[in-house]
């Protein structure tokens, strides 16, 4: 019973995206009552249709319109249209994400204060602490079914977390186990537990991941107030003289124009398509783009200090079966400068089938030092490296000065260099994930670098100052009342941990501020 | 779809010598197919010369060389320029000089008249950044590695939900830690 409502509406709140901000924030606001419209890019695929194959997945599900890339960073080089593996389908990029939920750490709340001034990097203190948060972690948690909380059980290790273990264990890490994963483990909620299939990145063709697609957006489709719209592309934000915003202009499933009045405008687009909506919507009143007085809008993109680590033994190990990423290393993720570079990193499990390790190992790499490699794909184990980058301005999404989409709006441009806080990081977690393997027996192992990036965060961050950044810490843009961030470009800094978590608990904070200022009559 | 088909009868191996081999592997250039001696298979080429499919297919396996992996898959791997040669004067141009470069850089017997693999590469080193050998190998790392039939040559097992995923078949059977 999804509720139509009409374009006139203009009492409905408009949230553009329905991933894990803009799923969970609509059905958080319907289950209070109130009248949502979802606008979603992509079109609504549900589970039973994902594909259990790599480059048909891809092309099903990934966010594939033209964007370019510039800077240091070698996807620039490698896959210079692609900056990032995210998704463009009802239920974003929670169709693809591999389930890991963590609660970022106390200390990286507040990174300006704990680590000082580092020279170069943007750091700022986030305007809410790990106790503000935590109440909502625990819902999110409930919410989401995240194992090894509420006396849900662990996944079982699968073949590669079997290695990984044992290297942890020879290193003498004291806090690896098999992830706090949003993958049910026994059967909750209505949905099945994991049956160890592999392809938690192509979407989970039972559902045992969590994913907004058949949670959320269900759940509050169900109450008669949400309205999901699928492929209905967002151009461009509109507001009154006032400068409160009053509609959303977008292209429907047709290609045809249509403008959806709003009382308020929730983004959550991912942090590419977030600030470029909002850069895109520039208006004589506004000629910078919406929300963007403190110039912050699409600086700082952060894409986490990623890499991989893979290995070849000597004896079969079959990683790609069962949970992608059900494994973790802690013991890293803490502040110790003594390593040299502030922050810190977790190791985790990962496996990629044939084709994408074949794209994936060594970005433009051939002749036999490569193909060795490959040759032994069913003795390889595997790891990712996820930790925390440092915001720097001039990383940054920006419109690029003459490329359009098919609709004639500029499309975007990503920036990245690495901070050499990042690289000092990525090669400690290189030398720690191959000494892991080396341990367990390890003939050969490879510093694998980054992928395009999917913990894409930062470009509208939330500051304290409105001089600071671009969302208070309610996600509120400092500028105009009635329009909100809602995804993970919120993010002040990119803390060590996988983001959906917090992105779905800031997401469910956010409803209850969105419902108690418009209670209020404030908004 | 690529035109792989069985081997055509009524090559003795007296004609088969007479024709001589394009590469090491025995491929034999007949009117527009290139044929396979030792495998029975044969790729019919409709923009490209025949010459230049088989010294691609040599290519190919000197850029992802897998000493499993017979020549039919690295054949349909570049099937796909001869598919875009086809349509696109451009490409075919692209490929066609590309080849006929490697072939003049590498001596009087050309490209695939090189005998070891390693003489081939040291020339596929001078040319890696050409549009040409880019192509050539971006290509690949699709056109060899997404062959489901390649797949079981390297212990992949490809599609798991219709078996019920590995939950019973071995997710966690590693027995050698």
């Amino acid at each position: 019973m999804p509720a139509p409502y009409g374009l006139n509406d203009d009492s409905v709140v408009v949230i553009i995206g329905s991933g894990a901000g803009g799923g969970t924030l609509g059905n958080e606001l319907a289950q209070k009552g109130i009248d949502v419209v979802i606008l979603e890019a992509g079109p609504r695929i549900e589970y039973e249709d994902f594909i259990n194959d790599e480059w048909d997945s891809f092309g099903q599900l990934a966010w594939l319109d033209n964007r370019t890339t510039g800077g240091g960073w070698r996807v620039h080089k490698d896959f210079p249209n692609l900056p990032a593996w995210i998704v463009k389908a009802v239920g974003g990029t929670t169709t693809h994400w591999a389930g890991a939920s963590l609660r970022i750490q106390e200390h990286e709340f507040k990174t300006l204060t704990n680590y000082g001034k580092v020279e170069g990097a943007n750091l700022l203190d986030w305007p809410i602490t790990l106790a503000d948060l935590e109440p909502y972690y625990a819902k999110a948690e409930d919410k989401m079914g995240v194992t090894r909380t509420n006396d849900i059980e662990g996944l079982p290790g699968n073949n590669n977390f079997k290695v990984f273990k044992a290297g942890a264990d020879k290193l003498g890490y004291k806090e690896c186990h098999t992830g706090n994963m949003a993958i049910n483990s026994a059967d909750r909620d209505g949905r099945m537990g994991c049956q160890q299939t592999g392809f938690c990145f192509q979407g989970c063709k039972w559902g045992a991941k969590w994913s907004t697609l058949y949670t959320e957006i269900p759940k509050g489709e169900a109450t008669g107030k949400l309205e999901v719209r699928p492929s209905s592309h967002v151009l461009k934000i509109e507001h009154d003289d006032s400068g409160k915003v009053t509609s959303v202009v977008y292209a429907d499933k047709d290609g045809k124009m249509q403008s959806q009045k709003a009382r308020i405008v929730c983004v959550a687009g991912n942090s590419i398509e977030s600030p470029r909506l909002l850069l895109n919507s520039a208006s004589s009143k506004f000629p910078d783009g919406l929300a963007n007085s403190s110039g912050q809008v699409g600086k700082n993109y952060m894409r986490h200090t990623t890499g991989s680590v893979y290995a070849i033994f000597d004896k079969p190990v079959h990683f790609w079966r069962g949970t992608t990423m059900a494994g973790i290393v802690r013991d890293e993720a803490k502040h110790d400068p003594s390593r040299g570079f502030v922050g810190g990193y977790e190791l985790e499990t990962l496996a990629l089938g044939l084709p994408f390790m074949a794209a994936f190992l060594d970005p433009g790499g051939w002749g036999r030092s490569f193909t060795t490699a490959l040759d032994h794909y069913d003795k390889m184990a595997g790891m990712w490296i996820v930790g925390e980058d440092m915001p720097q301005e001039q990383n940054a999404v920006k419109l690029h000065g003459e490329l359009k989409d098919k609709y004639g709006m500029p499309i975007p441009d990503v920036w990245f260099t690495d901070h050499p806080n990042d690289v000092a990081m990525r090669n400690h977690a290189y030398k720690q994930g191959m000494a892991m393997y080396d341990a367990v027996g390890a003939t050969r192992s490879f510093p694998t670098p980054p992928y395009p990036s999917t913990h894409n965060l930062g470009t509208n961050r939330m500051s304290e100052k409105a001089s600071d950044g671009v969302v208070n810490k309610w996600g509120q843009t400092h500028d105009i009342k009635n329009l909100f961030v809602s995804d993970g470009s919120q993010f002040t800094t990119g803390a060590a941990e996988n983001p959906t978590l917090t992105i779905v608990s800031l997401a469910i904070r956010q409803a209850d501020y969105i419902a108690e200022q418009m209670g209020a009559k404030s908004i | 779809m690529v035109t792989i088909y069985q081997g055509k009868s009524g090559l003795s191996r007296r004609e088969l010598l007479k024709r001589g081999s394009a590469a090491g592997a025995l491929l034999i250039i007949s009117g527009s197919a290139v044929l396979s001696a030792g495998e029975a298979w044969g790729l019919e080429s409709t923009a490209l010369k025949p010459e230049t499919l088989a010294t691609l297919i040599q290519m190919a396996r000197d850029v992802y060389p897998h000493d499993q992996v017979p020549d039919k898959f690295y054949a349909i791997a570049i099937k796909s320029h001869d598919e875009q040669a086809g349509k696109d004067a451009a490409h075919k141009d692209l490929i066609e000089k590309g080849i006929a470069d490697l072939d003049q850089k590498s001596g009087a017997g050309g490209y695939t008249g090189l005998g070891w693999e390693d003489e081939r590469v040291a020339i596929l080193r001078q040319i890696e950044d050409t549009p040409f050998f880019q192509a050539i190998r971006g290509g690949l790392v699709v056109g060899l590695y997404n062959q489901k039939e390649v797949w079981p040559i390297f212990g992949y097992e490809g599609e798991s939900y219709s078996k019920g995923g590995y939950i019973a078949r071995g997710f966690d059977d590693i027995e050698w830690l």
